[in-house]
């Protein structure tokens, strides 16, 4: 049983019950984390053989933290969130592995049931506002929908909570605009709407899957500074998924790295983004430009993140990693511990002496 | 200079149709993309274009090359004038030498078309080369020098990954061996890593070549590392115009301060942006005087009626505000200069 | 050479089309009957036992003879002959000829018109796009067998007399100018989406000419909805024909198709003779029925891939 040598658990799970064995228990909150995913694996079978496009993800979220799950197209960090929340698109389906959410396993529930923890339990944000938005319903509407589909509310107190949500996302005269619909809202605007409806419910998780990417750069700032000021102040937890290193610089508390599917690095967001373990986000962070110095060349990683179809075997990054090593191509590394974060890459395996076997 | 841009204008007319706005008693609807921009760039130098949505920068891309018809004004590249590119005409050496690279690496190759064929039509167009042997040499030698195989030319858009069209639209846009490329936002729908790889190929192309580039984007960090001058665009004008270092030591105007606020820093995580207030107003009915004036903490009275016009500043920039001409916003660095980071 | 001709139609054999094709019994079922039909209707002077047009041919004397299996039936006319003394299944195979030439020509003029006005309304927009939208609107308002009747009878009247050997391509003319409007608007509309895609925006950067950029860079991207109403345009394009024989304004009579076979032996339906309407009804269904499974399944096949 692995954990975390920097954070030792304080409350040890009690013997007979679920361990939190090989996901990360967040920092010193101890006892039982909000979300536990162990071992996920999401598979497409298609005519041509079965793609796995999540492989053997685990990770836990405790209470009221902020998680960011970072990594580029294709390595399934939207497919990881949908399955949590039980929103992927046949022919997609959970192969193996585990979700629980306060203890208790909801990938193996109903959709009726489903459904009923969505919005309750668990708030989703998601790209495109105008998307996540009815068009032909008044937010109002959509609001108090929302509301007293989850909580037992009449119409007229659902239409309160309703305006003080709007106004606690900045909505301004939220008592008139209530009645608008939501194209008569700009983009930044209608994303806070979104907010105002994932948070309708008082989820204990909210998973935003790249809320601010279809934003301006001005407005990005708003609505990220109102999502973690949200969240903050409900103790609502955050998986928030995005590309941007930059949003996971200022809102998160941990972040996971990922590549091909697989977690590739895990641990508190200061380390990772200062002092990274893994080749890849090593090379990631190199890429990104800054305006802080002058480089001639930006850090370029060659080649591609492998198509679905072709993933190598053992570690999927070691066609392109310049350290690769023999026991990169035959073995599969798991999540080692490297520091404070933990990274899947054979340069951190402690030798028997005790010493790293690279730095 | 090789490309001048002078008072370019451009309206849109996005009014229904006369019919129905006799019927509905309606106005004519106009819509200023582009209001009085103009700037030089000289050659071999990237200039760098930043603006969010609805500040005109791909109109103007669009009116620079040619797509678009200017409403006034004028723009002239190696003395000739660009207006006749846009009705279908003008000498065939301009149309070769200005070239655009566009954003979405998925809609800008024609997906029935094979890659070999697509890189290939300017040559053919501009008849650059005859015959099928010495056009099928070109465009291997094309392909090869945007980082491609001969063999990819077979194949069709859509077996490409995102960072591989956008090289394959850089070496469409290289066939005709242009002197000047206008790239608006090419690296914006790529992933980090890849548009890495973009933006270093894009610089050794300038070097080999003697390329100038006209880059247009939203992200500020990008345009820091390509750009050697850089304009800021709000609502179809110029706010500020400056060399890279003024601008982003000594930023003058209250809105590119607050771009600058607003890019988060790696280096500070945790830390909070200050976030810009409002957003950008609506482009059909912009606010009267500055269009700046709602959200600027230090607009006024003169502000709200008069446009500010494009100033010199001390460092050798342009800056187009109140404040700043009156001496009411000072010049001093931002709290965050860049000898505090690294 | 060889080698590529393989290896493409290794491709295609492998392609998703072609998989969803090989996997869909419907589609399998009724491309089978739409070829039968095809085959038949073309082999048909060496396949039917006798020559119907033929009017030397004919004897009265077999007027009316019931399917062979009935009593006073024929071996030598398996199903039945009409009042003339034409054999049924005979006249069957070469009024199919008549009814799928007509369906199918009829089509490809629709289409061609269709298409290339569609593209050019989108494309070029403005007036000409207003214009031609405004004779669509109005032609739609008309049933389209009464635009058919329209041009019929305008014809008739410019060319009196050379009606009979003019029928088959009046015929043409007149479905397909009933027809052109679905193909233009749906067209129109995604050359609108089309226009504005960077791609075609490159190809103005060269200052290809837009009527090539319309047909080399636009057409391309629009024809796949195109097809797939053009399959089932062909099942509506052989009824109305069969409806405009059937009211006597399609072709001549001694060249009957089988709208003209359903028309003649409505007259028999109450004397007892249902042979020599029924089974040319039932041709013609089939016949339909397989063409429209078809454009189903085509259009379902198409559907995800539409999704560019």
């Amino acid at each position: 049983m692995k954990v975390a040598a920097s954070s030792p658990n304080p409350n040890p799970p009690p013997v007979g019950e679920s361990e939190p064995s090989d996901s990360e228990v967040g920092e010193g909150k101890g006892a039982r984390p909000l979300l536990d995913v162990r071992h996920l694996r999401v598979e497409f079978p298609t005519r041509r053989g079965v793609l796995t496009a999540v492989d053997d993800v685990s990770f836990a979220i405790a209470p009221g933290e902020v998680l960011g799950v970072v990594g580029e197209s294709g390595a399934g960090k939207s497919l990881t969130g949908a399955a949590i929340i039980g929103l992927l698109e046949p022919p997609g389906r959970i192969a193996a592995g585990e979700v629980l959410l306060d203890g208790a396993r909801i990938d193996t529930l109903s959709p009726d049931a489903m459904r009923k923890v969505r919005g309750r339990r668990i708030g989703a944000i998601f790209q495109d506002p105008l998307a996540s938005l009815d068009p032909l319903y008044s937010i109002g509407r959509q609001l108090t929908e929302t509301i007293r589909t989850h909580l037992p509310m009449s119409e007229s107190s659902a239409r309160e909570r309703a305006v003080a949500l709007l106004h606690e996302v900045g909505i301004p005269a939220a008592e008139r605009r209530i009645d608008h619909f939501p194209h008569q809202f700009s983009g930044g605007m209608r994303q806070r709407v979104v907010i105002a409806l994932a948070l309708a419910a008082n989820p204990k998780l909210i998973i935003a899957d790249e809320p601010t990417t279809a934003l301006d750069v001005s407005i990005q700032a708003q609505i990220i500074a109102l999502l973690r000021g949200l969240c903050r102040d409900h103790g609502t937890a955050v998986m928030l998924i995005t590309h941007d290193m930059g949003v996971i610089a200022e809102t998160a508390d941990r972040v996971a790295v990922m590549y091909a599917g697989r977690i590739v690095e895990i641990g508190p967001v200061a380390d990772v983004i200062r002092a990274p373990k893994h080749p890849y986000t090593i090379g990631l962070m190199g890429s990104i430009p800054s305006i802080a110095g002058d480089r001639d060349r930006l850090v370029q990683i060659d080649g591609s993140m492998p198509r679905l179809t072709a993933i190598p075997a053992g570690c999927p990054f070691h066609p392109r990693c310049d350290r690769a090593f023999d026991r990169c191509l035959r073995e599969r590394p798991d999540l080692l511990d490297a520091g404070s974060s933990r990274a899947a890459c054979w340069l951190h395996v402690v030798h028997p002496t005790g010493r790293a076997r690279c730095c | 200079m090789l490309l001048s841009v002078a008072h370019a204008t451009k309206v849109f007319d996005v009014s229904q149709g006369w019919l129905a706005r006799l019927l509905g008693r309606r106005q004519r609807v106009l819509l200023h993309a582009v209001e009085d921009v103009s700037f030089d760039i000289a050659r071999g130098e990237t200039l760098g274009l930043v603006g969010e949505s609805g500040c005109g920068k791909s109109t103007l891309a669009r009116l620079i090359v040619g797509l678009y018809p200017l409403t006034s004004g004028s723009i002239t590249y190696a003395g000739m004038d660009v207006a006749a590119l846009a009705h279908g005409g003008g000498p065939r050496t301009l149309r070769r030498k200005l070239q655009m690279i566009f954003q979405d690496p998925y809609a800008s190759l024609n997906p029935r078309w094979r890659v070999a064929d697509i890189v290939a039509e300017p040559i053919r167009a501009q008849r650059l080369a005859t015959g099928s042997r010495a056009i099928a040499a070109r465009v291997d030698a094309l392909l090869a020098q945007v980082g491609l195989s001969a063999a990819d030319g077979h194949k069709y858009p859509h077996q490409f990954s995102g960072g591989q069209r956008q090289r394959i639209s850089i070496a469409r846009a290289l066939a005709s061996e242009p002197e000047f490329l206008v790239c608006d936002e090419p690296t914006s729908a790529l992933d980090v890593s890849v548009q890495a790889q973009v933006l270093n190929l894009m610089r050794d192309l300038q070097r080999q070549l003697s390329l100038t580039y006209l880059f247009i984007s939203h992200n500020l960090a990008v345009v820091h590392h390509v750009a050697d001058r850089v304009g800021v665009m709000y609502l179809g004008r110029i706010v500020e115009l400056a060399d890279k270092a003024t601008l982003f030591s000594h930023p003058r105007h209250p809105y590119t301060r607050m771009l600058l606020d607003a890019i988060p820093d790696l280096s500070k995580s945790g830390a909070a942006r200050v976030p810009v207030a409002g957003e950008v107003p609506n482009p059909l009915s912009p606010p009267s005087g500055c269009a700046f004036h709602p959200r600027c903490p230090f607009a006024n009275d003169r502000c709200r009626r008069e446009v500010p016009a494009l100033e010199p500043t001390r460092e050798g920039g342009v800056v187009a505000c109140h404040g700043v001409a009156e001496g009411r916003i000072d010049a001093a660095a931002r709290a965050r200069s860049v000898s505090e980071e690294i | 050479m060889a080698n590529g001709f393989t290896t493409a139609l290794r491709q295609s054999w492998d392609s998703d089309l072609a998989y969803s094709f090989r996997t869909s019994p419907y589609a399998i079922a009724a491309a089978v009957v739409f070829l039968l039909c095809v085959g038949s209707a073309v082999f048909a002077p060496w396949v039917a036992p006798h020559n119907p047009f033929d009017l030397g041919q004919l004897d009265l004397s077999n007027s009316l003879k019931p399917p062979a299996w009935l009593a006073g039936g024929d071996p030598a006319f398996p199903l039945g002959t009409d009042d003339q003394g034409r054999d049924i299944l005979s006249t069957i195979l070469f009024g199919a000829r008549i009814s799928l030439a007509v369906g199918i020509c009829s089509v490809l003029l629709s289409m061609a018109l269709g298409v290339a006005l569609g593209l050019l309304a989108g494309y070029v927009g403005g007036t000409i796009d207003a214009f031609i939208m405004r004779v669509a609107d109005v032609q739609l308002s008309f049933p389209a067998i009464l635009i058919a009747l329209l041009v019929d009878g305008v014809a008739r009247a410019l060319i009196p007399g050379a009606h009979e050997s003019m029928a088959f391509y009046v015929l043409v003319l007149s479905i397909g100018v009933s027809g052109w409007v679905q193909y233009a608007r749906t067209v129109r509309g995604s050359t609108l989406v089309e226009k504005n895609k960077e791609y075609v925006q490159a190809a103005r950067l060269f200052g290809i000419h837009p009527l090539a950029i319309m047909a080399r860079h636009v057409l391309p991207n629009v024809v796949g909805p195109v097809l797939v109403i053009a399959t089932i345009h062909i099942a509506t394009a052989i009824i109305t024909e069969a409806t405009l024989s059937f009211l006597g304004v399609g072709v001549p009579p001694t060249q009957p198709s089988l709208g003209t076979l359903i028309r003649i032996g409505n007259d028999f339906l109450f004397s007892g003779e249902w042979w020599v309407t029924l089974f040319p009804g039932i041709a013609l269904v089939i016949m339909v029925l397989a063409i429209n499974l078809l454009g189903d399944w085509l259009r379902d096949a198409l559907n995800p891939r539409l999704r560019t």
